[in-house]
């Protein structure tokens, strides 16, 4: 099986580093990564417990497919309780962190404890030591990169690492893996920083032979392949525009959340979205994007790798951000551009290549930042706060100064890292957070798009596009086309959606390649990988046992669900152009179908019923 | 009469001379169907993937009814795509 079957603990508090058998029974039930870290989160901390406190922990998790020959099979998750919305979180990442986990021979390795220095964990193959990060600490995930490639000598090691925003106590910090793919969302960088854990640094040179059919894995293997080559999609339109060819199409259907969600359709889309990435510049004559990239073993290859104008504001006088790193992908172009009124791509790919820098989820910064701009519109925020900047929706200057001060946690950066519900609620104006359970939104607004209203609202990890992805369906055509302004049929969609990829997040794959694949060719790659007869049926129950598990972790941890809600702008005021002007999301009227066909009660709780039918702990 | 036409990603190509970027205004008799536009323009018909008038999708079994269009209408295509 394409299990190492070993789990390194390691506890910092004590700083003693053991290895443990993996519970391959749980492996049945849960399959890997995401569900099966959750199950042993679920397992080892109470869910009421401080998330920054040393009771929770933190998990580094692979499935079964990470580090194969399965096309996208190189990702891994970071499982913990999140201080941004006290939830459940798992956060996933690309890059070649993960796989390089599997060729040190390890599935898993959970965080305990806290240390008393700044501590970061070395492994090579068998040998794993804590090693003291009094070095690291301050410094930025790309400083800290380096001084570890400098120690160990090692240019091929992978290294995961948490930035000054972390540090720093900033909600929304990411955990970042080879230095601009990160595990983003959630806040599990604070969580790793609040145990005074800086890094992880990985070599592994054992490959991973362990298939348990390997002929039938490589032939799943390579027919899945061809499915991606041959699919329009993830054969030509991601590779050549990545998720920034959105940006058009969000905004055609009038679904783009603008300047703080006050509006459905922003002006400047077009200036900073997948096509406008590869337009030739005056200084220059080259296009903002360089060049597409590609994850572990990944034959789609979405990644963008960027560079700033060297004319422009933010870089002219640093020519250490003359390069070519991570680019912006769609979630981040609209959070630090539509949601803050800013149309400038060089200052947007600038405050992106800062969030790669010092480890911030794009999203909850960008958001953060647009509620921050709408409280100093209603003067809630004046220039007192901000030390004389004007924070002024579309202000490019504004952007960067905040980018920059957030990154490192200085003076109003400390406010902006609160993320935007305790930054609202400290200014008096709750109502302006535009967030779920705590975590803000991403780049479709619901008025428009009614589905994703109710996948936001019953996302186990707070506003979430990733958990059930209906935009697929509501307005790509993927698997099939449904009305976006219609909230019928819409229940179905979400729960069928967040219980597929319930279990794609738990098999080592990236969910972009469900733009291609169903269910029918996933099962047999991961069936031939590993024992357990994982057919198509038996992946969907799993995807919904992780679900159920999820939202019982919440409800100990004290969500219930009134917490299944929408901010009251997008319930109460419309849509204010485009096709859904005059709509507001209508959650109302989708709810409580959703929470009988989870067969939950009438009030979102998991039933003793369901609890029994997926065999859930506890 | 006049519409607004629009190409995104790899068709932005076929647009006619007098666009900016990835719109164009065009001009089109009354009761022009979708895809005498498509064809017009020469997007494959199986890369029309997404059609929108005015924002709102239309499913390729109506793209050759006629008279859908209005003056100053704005009519959007895209190839097969997707993010997240
Ligand atoms: S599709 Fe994109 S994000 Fe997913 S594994 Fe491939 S390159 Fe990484």
């Amino acid at each position: 099986m394409a299990w190492t079957k070993k789990i390194l603990r390691v506890n910092l508090t004590s700083g003693s580093i053991t290895e443990e058998p993996l519970n391959m029974e749980w492996a049945n039930d849960y399959l890997g990564q995401r569900g099966l870290a959750t199950r042993y989160l679920v397992d080892e901390i109470d869910p009421a417990t401080d998330a920054l406190g040393p009771d929770n922990k933190l998990i580094m998790t692979t499935g079964p497919l990470t580090g194969t020959v399965a096309s996208t099979g190189g990702r891994y998750s970071v499982v913990c309780k999140s201080p941004l919305t006290n939830a459940v979180a798992c956060s996933n990442s690309g890059g070649f962190f993960g796989a390089e986990m599997k060729f040190a021979g390890l599935d898993m390795i959970i965080f305990e404890g806290k240390a008393s220095s700044p501590m970061y964990l070395n492994i090579e193959d068998d040998k794993a030591e804590l090693l003291s990060a009094d070095a690291l600490w301050g410094k930025s995930v790309w400083e800290a990169d380096k001084i570890m490639r400098t120690t160990h000598s090692d240019p091929q090691a992978r290294i995961a690492c948490v930035g000054r925003s972390a540090e720093e106590g900033n909600l929304y910090a990411a955990i970042v893996n080879d230095l601009h793919r990160a595990a983003g969302r959630s806040g599990v960088g604070t969580v790793m920083a609040s145990k005074n854990l800086k890094a992880v640094i990985i070599r592994g040179t054992k490959g991973l032979g362990n298939l348990r059919d390997p002929k039938a894995f490589l032939s799943a293997a390579n027919a899945g392949k061809k499915v991606l080559a041959e699919n329009a999609v993830t054969g030509q339109g991601l590779p050549a525009y990545g998720t920034q060819v959105l940006m058009n199409v969000i905004n055609e259907v009038g679904a783009l959340p603008t300047r703080n969600m006050k509006e459905t359709q922003f002006e400047g889309a077009s200036n900073v979205g997948g096509e406008a990435m590869l337009e030739p510049r005056k200084s220059d004559g080259k296009p903002n994007l360089t060049t597409n990239g590609a994850c572990f073993s990944c034959t789609i290859a979405c990644g963008r790798i960027s560079t700033i104008d060297r004319t422009h504001f933010s870089v002219k006088d640093k020519p250490e951000y003359w390069i070519n790193s991570g680019g912006l992908e769609y979630e981040a172009a609209w959070a630090l551009g539509p949601d803050t009124g800013v149309d400038d791509i060089d200052a947007l790919t600038y405050a992106n290549f800062l969030c790669n820098e010092d480890g911030m989820d794009p999203i909850s910064f960008g958001s953060t930042l647009a509620a921050a701009m709408e409280l100093y519109e209603t003067g809630a925020i004046t220039k007192d706060q901000t030390g004389g900047m004007e924070l002024k929706f579309g202000s490019a200057e504004a952007l960067c100064w905040a980018a920059e001060v957030t990154a490192k946690g200085e003076g109003f950066g400390k406010d902006l890292g609160l993320g935007s519900k305790r930054l609202c609620e400290k200014y008096g104006k709750p109502e302006l957070s535009m967030t779920v359970k705590g975590q803000e939104f991403p780049a479709y607004d619901p008025r428009g798009i009614q589905g994703i209203g109710l996948a936001y609202a019953t996302s186990n990890r707070g506003a979430c596009h990733l958990r059930g992805y209906t935009i697929a369906s509501e307005i790509l055509g993927i698997p099939e086309k449904t009305d976006p302004l219609d909230a019928a049929g819409k229940p179905g969609l979400v729960k069928a959606f967040q219980d597929a990829t319930s279990a794609v997040d738990s098999a080592g794959l990236c969910v972009f390649t469900t733009f291609a694949w169903t269910m029918d060719d996933i099962a047999p790659q991961v069936d031939a990988a590993c024992d357990g007869n994982w057919t198509t049926e038996k992946m969907m129950e799993v995807g919904e046992r992780i679900w159920n598990m999820e939202r019982e972790f919440n409800s100990k941890a004290g969500l219930t669900g009134a917490d299944d809600t929408l901010p009251k702008r997008l319930l109460t005021e419309a849509a204010n152009a485009g096709p859904a002007q005059g709509k507001v999301n209508e959650l109302d009227k989708m709810l409580p179908e959703y929470y009988q066909l989870r067969g939950w009660t009438a009030d979102g709780t998991v039933t003793s019923e369901t609890h029994q039918k997926f065999g859930l702990p506890g | 009469m006049k519409i607004t036409f629009k190409l995104f990603a790899t068709l932005g190509d076929l647009l006619p001379a007098n666009a900016v970027r990835n719109i164009a205004s065009i001009d089109i008799e009354p009761d022009a169907s979708l895809n005498d536009i498509i064809d017009r323009y020469q997007v494959p018909r199986e890369l029309a993937h997404l059609v929108l008038i005015n924002g709102v999708f239309v499913c390729d079994t109506d793209r050759d009814q006629k008279g859908q269009l209005k003056e100053g209408d704005v009519l959007a295509i895209w190839p097969p795509v997707a993010g997240g």
